[in-house]
């Protein structure tokens, strides 16, 4: 292949292409195509991954025999466990404490704090981290959070818009625990000092998000999890509660007879692994976006890679809803260095449309995020309206210049600094040129089922964030995902202060539910070299990992 | 959808689409294969020479060196500030920063990766706290220390004016403060650089919650809202939504109006 000649950052052929997005934009100003019926929207949803053939199986052992479950999700959870009791010691613990928080993303940080505002002592709560803390898809969010706090909004609106999104299927009284909290939420942000986007009249700016029939989106520009994230982290770190990092839980402890009781941690350097004793365990690990289910990029962390699952389940702990995987309609599909990276859905509630290969607007630009998704793919591959990358990566235009002419100029800069600096870095100006996107792995929407205290079937073990499922059914709408963190960080948070103080004693410590897990995927017949969590992705290149010896 | 669209999508084998997706974005997801590498860059990581693709950035080529990241590492995404680096040129005197997800790897680049940044993080009561100049000296006494020299902000991987907002903090113009160190990762490049031994991004998180707390109220509309559900203005609404069957809550959200533009 000759070398490509590069024009504002886009290969000369692509480049050419993009001139119809900037010729039809004037037309576009005023005409938006329609948001699809609920017929249409099932039609297009066929092409979605959730939906198409293949990618799934049955889970064939444990709490959830029988359920569908994309492959990846299926094979960590059909698989043995790293160590067992007879490698390890666990007749003794290395930290005794009343709660253990596993994972500090906005969920688990919010967690650990509510539980000291309700009494239980900083030295007595263990904050666990696999990476550092913050190192999570919470500081990654970039478009907002929901909360119906505005004259014109309600708490039922918020709660049907999303129960919408979800196609019907979200757990009612886990939704409702969700957006009646929600105005708290952002009073609690506030007090905090997070810097939240207000109008010039005080009151907060809010946007609309996909699937919402309000504009109920609270942002802090482009940077929302950041900014809600560091505030929380600031706030976790001045009341100085126990907090280490680099060491992820490899598997939970439970007395036996179905209560959990602690965990076993593993330090990533080091290789040595200590034992945690907890009345109570918070699991707050987050998602599975770096399974790259269906093969698809994503948008996660490094460690998005479904511990809490793999450890919960084990522990004999019920999933529900993880059949359905979120797709972001808009990962950027260019250039190869960002692909799958998040560009906000803001951008649309902000007046970017998506644009095909003829400069035509082909979908409303607000729809729920799966149909959206599916759209895009349509466009690209059924109507063949994509445009191809060098690559060969197929996407659809974003038009951002769009934004300025909706908001004015100079918008972009100030309300997207983030993605403006992303794009920059490889020569593309936003403002003055549409982007490429397509959709990219972003969201679990399912995971361990809890109750409207963060409860789940198992005593002494609470869940909050991504790894619990129920309250976004088979679809979260955007910006119930920071809001969910902070919502069940605090709830679970509480509820386990409340557990310890009530008296619950520690339990025994053993791996007996190991046993017969371990019976069990012999039974299924599961290959012994199947083990899991995974910790962490592989990306090494083959080259090197085909020359590598083991000698430490 | 045109109903020959819709045969078309009935005949379309939806597995292939699913397929050739996956085949799209195999180099995104398992790694560049040496074979397809048209363009390659030396690098030089700790000293040690690589070859690797030029189109990576630093934590993808060194990925493809075969480290396993597990320190340096987070978001992979311009967010967390996990994976600061410096890195000189070859025959350059200047020291560059940057983030490793970030950077795109260049022919002779040596490079050292920072992940983490010793520094003082104070506790404090954001709401006992004094919205006033001396709190933030209070904390951070070193702050007086400041020289002007500029450093810090040369070697910030986000392009923020850190001498600018250390200065504002100084002069007690907590709005410049917040709003120019606002996009700031806390890499903690900076704090490492500086030779005053001011920890800039701590600073600046003090700032912006004192800013974000006390600069502007509470919005009304969220008060009035809070009072309104401590009434229990919704409860009814909600004991009633929460109680409906699957069509009669299909048949609501169809039927909802959506807000004027």
């Amino acid at each position: 292949m000759a070398e490509l000649e590069y024009i504002e950052g886009y290969p000369a052929y692509m480049h050419e292409l993009l001139q119809r997005v900037h010729a039809s934009r004037e037309k576009r100003k005023t005409y938006v195509p329609e948001a699809m019926s609920m017929e249409e929207q099932q039609k297009v949803l066929k092409l979605h991954p959730d939906y198409a053939p293949g990618g799934k199986r049955n889970i064939s052992v444990g709490p959830n025999k029988g359920d569908v479950a994309p492959e990846p999700v299926a094979d960590l959870l059909e698989a043995y466990p790293l160590v067992g009791s007879e490698e390890i010691d666990i007749s003794s613990a290395d930290f005794d404490v009343d709660i253990m928080v596993i994972g500090g993303g906005l969920a688990g940080t919010a967690a650990a704090i509510w539980a000291n505002i309700q009494g239980v002592p900083a030295d007595r709560i263990l904050l666990v981290n696999k990476l550092r803390h913050g190192d999570a898809n919470s500081i990654m969010a970039e478009g907002g959070t929901q909360a119906a706090d505005r004259e014109i909004d309600s708490l039922d609106r918020h709660y049907l818009d999303s129960m919408g999104g979800g196609h019907f299927t979200n757990k009612p009284d886990v939704l409702r625990g969700l957006v009646e909290d929600a105005p708290f939420v952002m009073h609690w942000l506030h007090e905090l000092g997070a810097m939240i986007d207000k109008n010039e009249d005080g009151t907060f700016v809010e946007k609309w998000g996909g699937g919402t029939s309000v504009r109920r989106l609270h942002s802090c520009k482009d940077y929302t999890g950041l900014e809600e994230f560091r505030v929380i982290r600031d706030e976790f770190r001045s009341r100085k509660i126990g907090c280490i990092e680099h060491y992820p839980a490899i598997e939970l402890l439970t007395d036996g007879e179905g209560t959990v009781t602690g965990a076993v941690l593993y330090n990533l350097e080091t290789g040595e692994y200590k034992i945690v004793q907890a009345k109570a365990t918070i699991l707050a690990t987050g998602g599975f976006g770096r399974l790259h289910i269906r093969g698809f990029p994503t948008t996660n962390h490094y460690g998005a890679t479904a511990d809490g699952l793999v450890l919960a389940y084990r522990a004999g702990a019920k999933l529900r809803d993880t059949d359905t995987v979120q797709y972001h309609p808009t990962g950027a599909a260019y250039p190869i260095q960002i692909v799958g990276y998040l560009l906000t859905e803001k951008l649309r509630s902000s007046g970017a449309q998506p644009v095909n290969v003829d400069g035509d607007s082909f979908v409303f630009p607000l729809e729920p995020r799966d149909v959206e998704a599916s759209a895009i793919i349509r466009e690209c591959y059924v109507r063949d309206k994509g445009i191809e990358t060098p690559t060969g990566l197929r996407g659809v235009w974003l038009d951002t210049p769009m934004i300025e002419v909706k908001n004015g100029e100079g918008y972009i800069k100030k309300a997207f600094p983030g993605m403006d600096r992303m794009f920059s870095r490889y020569d593309i100006d936003m403002t003055n040129n549409p982007v490429l996107v397509f959709p990219t792995l972003h969201y679990q929407n399912g995971g361990v089922e809890t109750d409207p205290q963060g409860r789940t079937t198992l005593d002494g073990l609470w869940v909050a964030g991504e790894v619990s499922g129920g309250v976004h059914g088979k679809n979260r709408l955007m910006g119930n995902s920071t809001l969910d963190t902070m919502v069940y960080g605090r709830r679970s948070g509480m509820s386990a202060a409340e557990y310890v103080k009530g008296g619950a004693e520690q339990g025994k410590l053993t791996l007996e539910h190991q046993t017969s897990y371990v019976k069990m995927l012999k039974e299924a017949d599961v290959p012994p070299e199947r083990r899991s969590p995974i910790l962490l992705p592989e990306y090494r290149g083959k080259e090197a990992l085909a020359r590598m010896i083991d000698v430490f | 959808m045109a109903s020959s669209e819709e045969s078309a999508t009935k005949k379309l084998d939806l597995q292939k689409v699913m397929d050739r997706i996956a085949e799209a974005s195999k180099q995104v997801v398992s790694g560049v294969e040496a074979g397809t590498v048209e363009n390659w860059v030396t690098i030089y990581i700790m000293g040690r020479a690589y070859q690797v693709p030029a189109d990576l950035t630093i934590l993808t080529a060194m990925e493809y060196a075969g480290y396993k990241f597990v320190r340096g590492v987070g978001c992979r995404q311009g967010f967390c500030g996990a994976c600061a680096t410096l890195y000189r040129k070859e025959g350059e005197y200047k020291l560059q920063a940057g983030m490793a997800c970030q950077t795109r790897v260049e022919d002779g680049m040596y490079l050292v990766q920072i992940p983490f940044t010793p520094a003082e993080k104070p506790s404090y009561d954001i709401a006992e706290l004094d919205y006033d100049v001396n709190t933030l000296f209070e904390y951070y006494p070193e702050l007086a220390r400041c020289v002007s020299c500029n450093t810090c902000t040369k070697a910030c991987p986000q392009d923020l004016e850190v001498m600018d907002y250390v200065q504002a903090g100084i002069k007690g113009d907590f709005g410049d403060l917040a709003e120019e160190s606002f996009d700031c990762i806390q890499c903690g490049l900076c704090a490492i650089r500086c030779p005053s031994e001011i920890v800039q991004y701590n600073v600046a998180q003090l700032g912006r919650r004192l800013y974000g707390r006390y600069d502007s109220p509470e919005p009304e509309h969220l008060t009035n809202r809070l009072e309104e559900i401590d009434e229990g203005k919704f409860e009814q609404a909600l004991d009633e939504i929460t109680s409906l069957g699957r069509e009669e809550l299909e048949k609501m959200y169809a039927e909802r109006e959506r807000e004027q533009e």
